[in-house]
């Protein structure tokens, strides 16, 4: 045990720990945020219900069929894709030639429904979910005590970013994907089906959200509203790091988690705004985001 | 399927001679008002017109510059703070609590419209609600507040020193009086040279700038005229129904002043009225369905943004070929 700055050095890395954790998710709501408004030209407000529907499919899997956390790590995010198709081939696709602004209130209104159906049938307050048993238990690194399942998910949502990182910007899938999200016109004269791309596009974002839920259902509890504040504060990192570059949001993501962390040892009054008062400075330095190019 | 855009085509021909359609309307709402309280609970009505006065203010921004803000909360709740913590603790007259409301909503609507006008189209959207929930924070956590339980038993005292709003009718009659200077300020507002350049920044920004005109400043003007009008709702409603809560600093109340604009219809001058009326009368008298109100509001979005665009006021005016 030693201190930093009057700081035990056991909560100063607990919280960062903490902080990583919350940036994993942040990171993985936002590159699926990222992914769809490439596509579709549409912010997904439906993203935070969706993440909720992740780890209630989970939750559901365990309780009625008996199939633990790693089938849910395949199962939900499928799932859950699948309604995105369905949502994206019943209503997206009638708003491609509006205004982005009616996405967004579709999504919102999809939101609502969503998280409504469930406070009805399941309460406001949250269920438990079962800690997958290989993950039980944890490490002592002599400065801090590191639980196993938190270590993981910092590692997996990582590993996840990277490797959808990997497949936009380095595979030949992923060029089709940045050519028809420059100019759809164009790529569909080339034999591509644009239009099944954008659905399947759509299907991915959503499946990202749904993992991230079943992420998430361990450490938080399953509740219905887990996603409604939660998509707010990814909003904000969105803001921060601009949509133009699928690393820019990985970095933002995991970088605001940790500060956030930071924030609740050194001043835990403001760990619910702090960024949102990033957000406000980045508007005033670098209007554009981080990462983001000047339209 | 036919393309109907409110929110960048104008939604009615330009009228070319004199055009009756909306002094008329204009009457009609009028006359409505002044027979209503003899029909319908007069607290209906105030909880209606305040947040039809809400409705109009946010309808000055996505309707005739084109700014979706998604956070208009922050204003109407900040102001019913502001107002009842006047009119209890400080001992505010209600007119002054009000404009303190008011002027509470304009200074915050300034720092966020400054903000929030740095970005364009969904941006702008994500940043005001993303400031909005900010302020949520600060009013759960700050003291004067009273975190859940709200300011309650709020005071609403005598207007002027003389007149007694403990009476039904004569807050009714206030609420009318306020709400109708509000609609009138707006209406003004939209047909003034100023709001046809905030109706060109709408229709095409790059060419407005182009002009000459500097549209940065004209958004974040009417920015704050519509923060400042949603504080003066909130205001009125914190002294009429005398408490302020967390619900109106909520972002649920963001996207049900969206839907009340979305349902009367976005850039018409009686939708946000109407469309008010209508939202809050379903939960009023819908509370058989209480805790389905949610998934029902999530419907009429979907069902709006899919097929009726245009909104109520906005089919009927496209239907007589007038503006409404």
């Amino acid at each position: 045990m030693f201190e930093i700055f009057g700081v035990p050095s056991q909560a100063l890395f607990g919280q960062l720990l903490l902080g990583l954790i919350n940036g994993s998710f942040y990171a993985l709501l936002s590159l699926g945020l990222a992914v769809i408004f490439g596509m579709l030209n549409i912010i997904n407000f439906a993203h935070g219900a969706q993440y909720m529907l992740g780890a209630f499919t989970a939750f559901f899997l365990l309780q009625y069929v008996g199939l633990g956390y790693w089938t849910a790590l395949v199962i939900a995010p499928i799932v859950v894709g699948l309604t995105g198709i369905v949502i994206e081939r019943a209503f997206l696709q009638w708003l491609y030639r509006l205004d982005h602004l009616y996405g967004l209130l579709l999504t919102f209104g999809l939101a609502l429904i969503i998280e409504g159906v469930f406070r009805n049938y399941f309460g406001s307050s949250g269920l438990p979910y079962q800690m997958p048993e290989a993950l039980t238990g944890g490490q002592n690194l002599g400065f801090m005590f590191l639980p196993n399942y938190r270590a993981w998910v910092v590692v997996f949502s990582a590993a996840v970013c990277l490797t959808t990182w990997f497949v936009i910007e380095r595979t030949k899938l992923g060029s089709y994907l940045r050519a028809a999200t420059e100019n759809p016109t164009l790529v569909r004269a080339f034999g591509i089906n644009v239009p099944r791309m954008i659905t399947l596009t759509y299907g991915f974002g959503v499946g990202l959200a749904a993992l991230a839920g079943v992420m998430a259902a361990p450490i938080y509890n399953v509740s219905p509203q887990m996603g409604s504040d939660l998509i707010i504060v990814v909003f904000a990192v969105v803001v921060i790091g601009g949509m133009g570059s699928i690393m820019g949001a990985v970095v933002t993501g995991f970088g605001l988690g940790v500060v956030e962390g930071l924030t609740k040892v050194f001043f835990p009054e403001a760990s619910n705004t702090v960024i949102f008062v990033i957000m406000a400075i980045v508007l005033l330095i670098r209007p554009a985001g981080l990462f983001g190019r000047r339209a | 399927m036919e393309r109907v855009d409110p929110l960048t085509a104008p939604a009615a021909p330009a009228a070319t001679a004199r055009d009756w359609s909306e002094p008329i309307a204009f009457a009609v709402m009028v006359a409505v008002l002044v027979i209503a309280p003899f029909f319908v609970y007069p607290l209906f009505l105030m909880q209606a017109l305040c947040f039809a006065l809400f409705a109009c203010a946010f309808n000055l921004l996505i309707g005739y510059v084109g700014l979706l803000s998604f956070g208009h909360a922050l204003y109407f709740g900040w102001a019913s703070y502001l107002a009842a913590h006047a009119a209890k603790v400080w001992g505010f007259p209600p007119e002054l609590a009000i404009l303190t409301g008011a002027a509470t909503a304009a200074g915050l609507g300034l720092v966020a419209g400054a903000l929030a006008i740095r970005r364009q189209g969904i941006y702008f959207a994500m940043i005001t609600l993303a400031l909005a929930q900010m302020m949520f924070f600060f009013a759960l956590q700050a003291k004067f507040t009273g975190g859940e339980d709200g300011i309650q038993a709020v005071p609403r005292g005598k207007l002027f020193g003389f007149i007694d709003l403990g009476n039904q009718m004569t807050m009714y009659a206030v609420v009318v009086v306020i709400f109708l200077a509000g609609f009138l300020f707006i209406h003004r507002v939209i047909h003034s040279p100023f709001g046809e350049v905030l109706k060109a920044i709408r229709e095409n920004e790059a060419r407005a700038v182009s002009l000459g005109y500097k549209t940065d400043r004209y958004k974040l003007v009417a920015f704050v005229l519509s923060a400042t009008l949603a504080g003066v709702a909130g205001a009125t409603k914190a002294i009429a129904f005398q408490i302020a809560s967390l619900t109106d600093v909520h972002w649920t109340m963001s996207g049900e002043v969206v839907l009340m604009t979305l349902v009367g219809g976005l850039g018409t001058v009686f939708g946000p009225v109407v469309g008010a009326f209508v939202i809050i009368a379903m939960q009023n008298y819908l509370n058989v369905l209480e805790q389905w109100v949610t998934v029902i509001q999530g419907v009429i979005f979907v069902f709006c943004v899919l097929l009726f665009r245009r909104g109520i006021i906005g089919e009927i005016a496209h239907a007589l070929r007038i503006r409404l």
